[in-house]
């Protein structure tokens, strides 16, 4: 099993954090991982994205052009990597912000609202988790005990007290996924 | 079960030294390496091991620093990026020129002058021909994953202090910035100043009554006394490259055409290897994991068996000099660099070697 | 012959009353007749000796005049690229945090090309002790402008008088360290006269006491001469000296500590 992941959207949407919590819980379930970000002034305030891969096997590059799955979290980052999804590989997007839907009819496509979600759950903080929930429902990876121990080994512990919240919003994501094409 | 945890490659080679018993690092921040100095910061190694940190004022002062510490015989280390280690050269060549071991961390972007900050390869003439002035090498190694970057901390103080020579750690803002697993060693205990006194006679401890005063210093006026010396330097650095090649090999066996990569061009070519194979093209990859020595010698071997060797480097062909050598004109090697900060794709790698080798 | 004066005769236990300090080796010094360096070195070298600590002493030489000043020091020394001197003492101090360190620089080493090793050294109140000899050229590249030479003065490379509007005026490193909160004691003194030299010996004194005591970066300015450079007698020299440079580099303390 080798998936390789692009996150993209805005600094400040968790874009990075997200996958970091993937790799760290994949890591501790025995697999092998790779986080790649972009960096530099983009972060600050631009566009964020990371390559994040789980694999049985050991990685071989942690650059990638072509991915099994998009994570797609504003405009600029549909434009950019809707064609990098190999075919018959995944989409997710927040519809929130996006002015051109996806138009592919060769990959399975599916929506989560974190957005909204994670404004209605007076929960804003976690709108990255509702996304990663709606992930692992598609793609179950990583069991619920390895995502916990993740968390556990990612954050400080003075942040220890806001994993159930998160993994609750995991959850969450999982429940409020939508189906918008699949082929 | 060792310790393991999620690590970008900056941070690696932070705890790796610190690990490694490392006594004192002295840096300044440069993209896309200041998490050496923060990680360090962070993590409180005086408390742990005792280690010294310093911010210095500059990457000049920060490798005079370095030498002041390592001609103490500490094992003592900086790190920086492509214009910090040009401003470094002048204390580089006054350490090979003493004789002085110390580490070397280049996490490269793309130049000339401020250049990009996204990763390049586009000083590998700089670290493995002498940036500095003077005839003299440093042994150079290439790291290809997180783990490497905290692997070569303890293995370039091995090196730096079992030949007296400085060991540049030569990565890239990919490596520097990715977070991999890392499995980490024990602590090991720093070098007491009894043991640097027994085990390295040479360094600045202070003259007791029982030695004479040690000197330490890259000036002889005397031209034959200053041959001597040199011809000392080229001894010591033949002996390396006889001893300490280091080389990956992938799927070299059967191979028809070989790619001969470092660092993350060589994990970009790892992936454009296995869509080869996929294709049914016989390919195989070649990583030199230490830059000075260069693999020469397993190049010359495999150039009787492949039909090509591509190169692929992050810069406009620097490394594909010394494999041409290797090659010694047996095979066609062809370049393929992407420049100015931007990773080749593999796909894009692999259609390169198909068309230099395969298609006409 | 009874009467005529030998060496025997001369060395007799009575008649030794100056001798040289063990910490100064036996090689012939290879400074000018008449420059100051020597006494400088020889005072430093007295009090170390006096401190009852060779073995816990590592110095820093310069590249300028005293490039070779490990050649007649009888101490552990390191040669630093020009001007990085306070940066290698730095290095040295932080991880042999016992010993005592000093640098010994001349005014291009320290004023010029290494004045930001030097302003950060002082400033992170490094512990060591800086020798400052200033003789307002650069000796041994054959008598060039230093960023300490007078105004009107003529170098090889200011041939017809140091134009200031041009080049500046003279560096006062020393004022300027003396402002920063890291340095203990600040001081300039000189070594043209005995009474001179027992002054500079007493402040050297108290600049390694300094860092004994921890007090943070000492920095002694030895204002000297340089014959063969300015092209004058020894005499001719320390009499200019003390007419053209004092005036400008005043002699006594610029910064005492507390």
């Amino acid at each position: 099993m080798t998936e390789e992941i692009i996150i993209a959207g805005f600094g400040g949407q968790g874009v990075l954090s997200m996958g970091k919590i993937l790799a760290y819980a994949g890591m501790m379930q025995q697999k092998e991982v790779s986080w790649m970000p972009s960096y530099g002034p983009e972060m600050r305030g631009g566009t964020a994205n990371v390559t994040v891969i789980l694999s049985d096997e050991r990685i071989s590059s942690p650059i990638l052009n072509k991915f099994d799955t998009a994570i797609i979290l504003n405009q600029q980052s549909m434009d950019k990597f809707e064609n990098s999804v190999k075919k018959g590989g995944l989409l997710i997007y927040d519809p929130n912000g996006i002015t051109r839907h996806p138009v592919r009819n060769d990959i399975n496509i599916y929506m989560v609202k974190a957005s909204d979600e994670s404004a209605k759950q007076n929960f804003k903080k976690g709108f990255n988790m509702y996304i990663l929930g709606a992930f692992l429902k598609m793609k179950p990876l990583i069991s619920p005990e390895y995502m916990k121990i993740g968390f556990e080994k990612s954050l400080p512990a003075r942040h220890h007290h806001l994993i159930p919240q998160n993994l609750d919003a995991i959850e969450r994501g999982k429940e409020i996924i939508e189906k918008v094409h699949t082929i | 079960m060792k310790e393991i945890r999620l690590m970008k490659g900056n941070e690696a080679i932070a705890e790796g030294a610190i690990r490694a018993g490392c006594d004192g690092y002295f840096g300044y921040p440069i993209t896309p390496q200041s998490e050496v100095l923060e990680y360090l910061m962070e993590n409180r190694p005086e408390e742990r091991t005792g280690m010294f940190v310093l911010q210095a004022e500059s990457e000049i002062a920060s490798i005079h620093m370095v030498y002041g510490g390592a001609a103490c015989g500490k094992r003592v280390m900086t790190s920086s990026s492509s214009p910090g280690i040009s401003l470094m050269q002048e204390g580089i060549s006054f350490m090979a020129g003493t004789e002085l071991p110390c580490l070397l961390l280049n996490v490269v972007r793309g130049g000339p002058g401020l250049g990009t900050i996204q990763p390049s390869q586009s000083d590998y003439f700089q670290a493995v021909k002498g940036g500095g002035h003077g005839d003299y090498k440093m042994i150079v190694l290439a790291p290809a994953s997180v783990q490497e970057m905290y692997d070569f901390a303890k293995l370039g103080f091995e090196l730096a202090f079992k030949y007296r020579i400085q060991v540049m750690i030569l990565s890239d803002g990919a490596i520097g910035q990715m977070m991999e697993k890392v499995v980490l060693d024990e602590q090991l205990p720093r070098i007491t100043d009894e043991e640097i006194k027994k085990k390295y006679p040479w360094a600045t401890t202070g003259k007791t009554p029982d030695r004479e005063r040690n000197i330490i210093t890259s000036l002889d006026l005397d031209p034959v006394r200053q041959e001597k010396i040199n011809i000392h330097l080229q001894e010591k650095f033949k002996k390396i490259a006889e001893n300490e090649v280091r080389l990956e090999k992938l799927m070299c066996d059967d191979a028809e055409y070989l790619f001969v990569a470092y660092g993350s061009s060589a994990r970009v070519c790892q992936k454009a290897m296995q869509l080869g194979r996929d294709k049914g093209i016989k390919v195989g990859l070649l990583r030199p994991i230490t830059l000075f020595p260069f693999p020469y010698e397993e190049i010359k071997r495999l150039s009787s068996q492949v039909k090509g060797i591509q190169c692929v480097e992050m810069s406009a062909g620097q490394m594909i000099e010394d494999v041409k050598l290797g090659a010694n004109g047996k095979v066609p090697v062809e370049h393929f660099g992407r420049l100015g900060g931007i990773i080749p794709a593999p796909d894009e790698v692999l259609n390169v070697l198909i068309k230099n080798f395969i298609k006409n | 012959m009874e009467n005529s004066i030998s060496k025997e005769k001369i060395c007799q236990p009575e008649n030794l009353v100056y001798s040289k300090t063990p910490l100064m080796t036996c090689n012939p010094l290879s400074y000018c007749p008449g420059c100051g360096h020597g006494t400088a070195h020889r005072m430093i070298m007295e009090v170390i000796e006096e401190l009852n600590m060779q073995a816990e002493t590592i110095g820093v030489a310069p590249v300028g005049c005293s490039v070779l000043a490990y050649d007649f020091l009888d101490i552990d020394m390191q040669q630093a690229a020009h001007g990085r001197a306070p940066a290698v003492a730095t290095g040295i101090k932080r991880l042999m945090p016992n010993k005592l360190v000093f640098t010994y620089q001349g005014d291009g080493d320290l004023a010029a090309i290494g004045t930001g090793e030097t302003l950060h050294a002082c400033n992170r109140g490094e512990n060591i002790c800086i020798f400052f000899v200033n003789n307002g050229i650069y000796g041994m590249t054959g008598g060039q402008m230093a960023p300490t030479t007078l105004p009107n003065m003529k170098t090889s490379t200011s041939p017809f008088g140091r134009d200031a509007a041009s080049t500046g005026q003279p560096l006062k490193i020393t004022e300027l360290v003396a402002m920063l909160p890291g340095t203990s004691y600040v001081t300039r003194q000189s070594v043209h006269t005995p009474a001179n030299v027992r002054k500079t010996k007493k402040a050297i004194e108290k600049a390694f006491q300094c860092q004994l005591e921890k007090k943070g970066l000492a920095f002694v300015e030895i204002v000297s001469n340089c014959n063969s450079g300015w092209k004058m007698t020894p005499l001719d020299s320390n009499k200019w000296m003390e007419e053209n440079m004092f005036p400008f580099f005043p002699l006594g303390d610029i910064k005492v500590p507390k």
